[in-house]
């Protein structure tokens, strides 16, 4: 029996839970940076290792790119139908493209990307976790483990991350575009009008808060799901649940990042 | 369970023909994507324009943000780069205005910081006389502030000296009231006996008293209608004297026409005199001339005639 949380345990057993939660966020933390290190390591670039990043990338952008990105143009549209819509009918047109941007672009967009890719992640891994084997021998120890983390891990994390910027920002690119036809038709002539606002709108802080939020949510997608299969099959525990190990964390993270985000750019 | 796995096992298992070109392709495209993207931001924030600074000072920056927009008729000529309080505890909000709408802003330029009740701050620019020399750079101009949120405390302290002045207005020993009240005595009085005269009058007795005196100012008048104009009146007599008086008016012009005639005979005298007058003057004239002359002759026959004297002088 594997006890989740402090409410279903007994107070005896609260230190025991907190060490096993505690050790387990460590370890999530310690295989991210890992994967970081040697994603950012030139070893990790043989050939063999760039066959297999491409095929999942292939998997993880390449394959999904088209239809999300009709998906969320599609949302988008209505999202932003309404906003402009409401706001003429107060009289703040004037405000309807910034709460646009920022509201899908800034907010929505990249957070829709990273769920989707998780769950698509998820699924690659229930279906068959090859990763798994990875997981016998310590990583960071045995030189035929970190091979095996480069060959197996590093791929599937660069992926992942890579597949979360790409929809964020190809989204992003699509919104911008649909905003700026629904608020100003067709015409050119929006365009400097259009350019300054999105100026405005985009700070340095909110650009690099928004690249940032970005590549955290690529991370998170990418570390912490693998993190917690490697965790399982490492110390031998078995899932009582059938939710995806690592989910409900993931799904926290996630919550977290987007929470600071807003925290630090509204507040 | 340790034997390393290869590349074919671990990716996805299905063979795609040119998978590493189709990941190339989309990393091009991120890059692309993101390079462009942050050019894009970086020529709406103004990175790639050739700017001149504006400080504007106010005494509140209050809503005021680097990035916000200063227009120009309604079009954005320059961005607010940064606020800072100056060493007199001031506002300075500094402005980069491009070089290419610069020429919109001049020496006598004014520049005004509004706040509304709804929506953003703006800071807007107005130039008059656009002939102008052009606004130097570093210029440091006031900003005037129109703020109607400023404006709330003034408008409820007269709102509530208002609505002060209506309670007093409207209390029951208020000056209206009592004016109410006397109208409506007033109107009372109009409406009885004697209308009007009874409300001018201020009761009906007085109004009667001005009616019986109206009564014999009636029959004064009838009165004297009978002496004046009746038959034998005053104005018969008067009639009589006007007929005499034309009368003797008429003898006086025929006298004043024999005085005329006589005056005209003794002009025409006066004019024989005048010419008689001259007639004398000539006369004496030769008067004079013939005397002279026997006065001559007189003193020759002295000299020829032997009676005549030696004429001597004799000295002491």
């Amino acid at each position: 029996m594997r006890p989740t949380s402090f409410l279903y345990t007994q107070p005896r057993d609260w230190g025991r839970v907190a060490v096993r939660v505690l050790r387990s966020w460590w370890y999530m933390i310690y295989l991210g940076a890992i994967a970081i290190v040697m994603a950012l390591s030139l070893k990790t670039y043989s050939r063999a290792n760039r066959i297999v990043a491409s095929r999942f990338i292939y998997s993880s952008t390449w394959q999904v790119l088209p239809w999300f990105t009709v998906l969320a143009a599609l949302v988008s549209l209505v999202i932003i139908r309404i906003v402009v819509v409401t706001a003429l009918s107060y009289g703040l047109s004037a405000y309807a493209l910034e709460m646009v941007v920022r509201v899908l672009v800034l907010e929505l967009i990249p957070l829709t990307a990273a769920m989707f890719v998780a769950l698509r992640a998820s699924m690659a891994f229930n279906a068959g976790d090859a990763l798994a084997l990875a997981a016998a021998a310590s990583p960071d120890t045995s030189a035929r483990a970190q091979a095996r983390l480069r060959q197996e891990l590093v791929p599937q994390v660069i992926a992942n991350a890579f597949a979360v910027l790409s929809l964020a920002m190809v989204s992003s690119v699509i919104v911008l575009v649909l905003a700026y036809v629904n608020v100003y038709g067709l015409s050119p002539w929006g365009v400097s009008d259009y350019t300054r606002t999105v100026g405005r709108i985009f700070d340095p802080a909110i650009t690099f808060g928004f690249i940032f939020k970005t590549v955290s949510f690529g991370l998170a997608v990418a570390v912490i799901p693998t993190a917690a299969i490697l965790e399982m099959h490492r110390y031998g525990l078995s899932s009582t649940s059938t939710v995806q190990p690592g989910a409900v964390r993931l799904l926290f993270v996630l919550l977290m990042i987007e929470a600071a985000s807003l925290a630090i750019t509204y507040i | 369970m340790t034997e390393p796995l290869g590349p074919a096992e671990a990716a996805p298992a299905e063979a795609v023909a040119h998978v590493e070109a189709k990941a190339v392709a989309l990393l091009l495209l991120m890059a692309a994507l993101t390079v462009g993207f942050l050019l894009y931001v970086m020529y709406a924030r103004g990175a790639f324009e050739i700017t001149q600074r504006l400080v504007l000072v106010s005494d509140d920056s209050e809503g005021v943000i680097p990035g916000m927009d200063m227009t120009f008729a309604g079009f954005p000529i320059g961005r607010v780069q940064r606020v800072e309080l100056g060493p007199d505890g001031k506002a300075r909000i500094l402005v980069d205005v491009p070089r290419d709408d610069a020429k919109w802003l001049r020496t006598s330029s004014v520049f005004t910081l509004e706040r509304s009740m709804v929506g953003e701050t703006r800071l807007k620019a107005f130039t008059g006389v656009l002939d102008d020399k052009p606004l130097p750079e570093d210029a440091v101009r006031t900003v005037l502030r129109g703020d109607t949120s400023a404006e709330i405390p003034r408008v409820v302290a007269s709102a509530r000296a208002l609505l002060d002045n209506l309670d007093n207005m409207t209390r029951s020993d208020s000056s209206i009231n009592n004016s109410l009240a006397n109208v409506e005595s007033l109107t009372a009085r109009f409406a009885g006996k004697y209308g009007l005269l009874g409300g001018a009058l201020g009761s009906e007795a007085e109004a009667q008293k001005l009616i019986v005196t109206l009564d014999r100012v009636n029959g004064l008048l009838a009165k004297a209608d009978q002496r004046v104009f009746g038959k034998k009146g005053l104005m018969d007599d008067t009639q009589a004297a006007a007929i005499q008086m034309n009368v003797v008016l008429k003898d006086a012009s025929n006298t004043l026409k024999k005085l005329d005639a006589v005056l005209a005979e003794a002009e025409q005298v006066g004019a024989n005199a005048k010419v008689a007058t001259k007639d004398l003057g000539a006369l004496r004239a030769e008067v004079d001339a013939s005397l002279r002359k026997v006065t001559r002759m007189i003193d020759e026959i002295n000299r020829k005639w032997p009676f005549a004297r030696t004429p001597e002088i004799k000295l002491p």
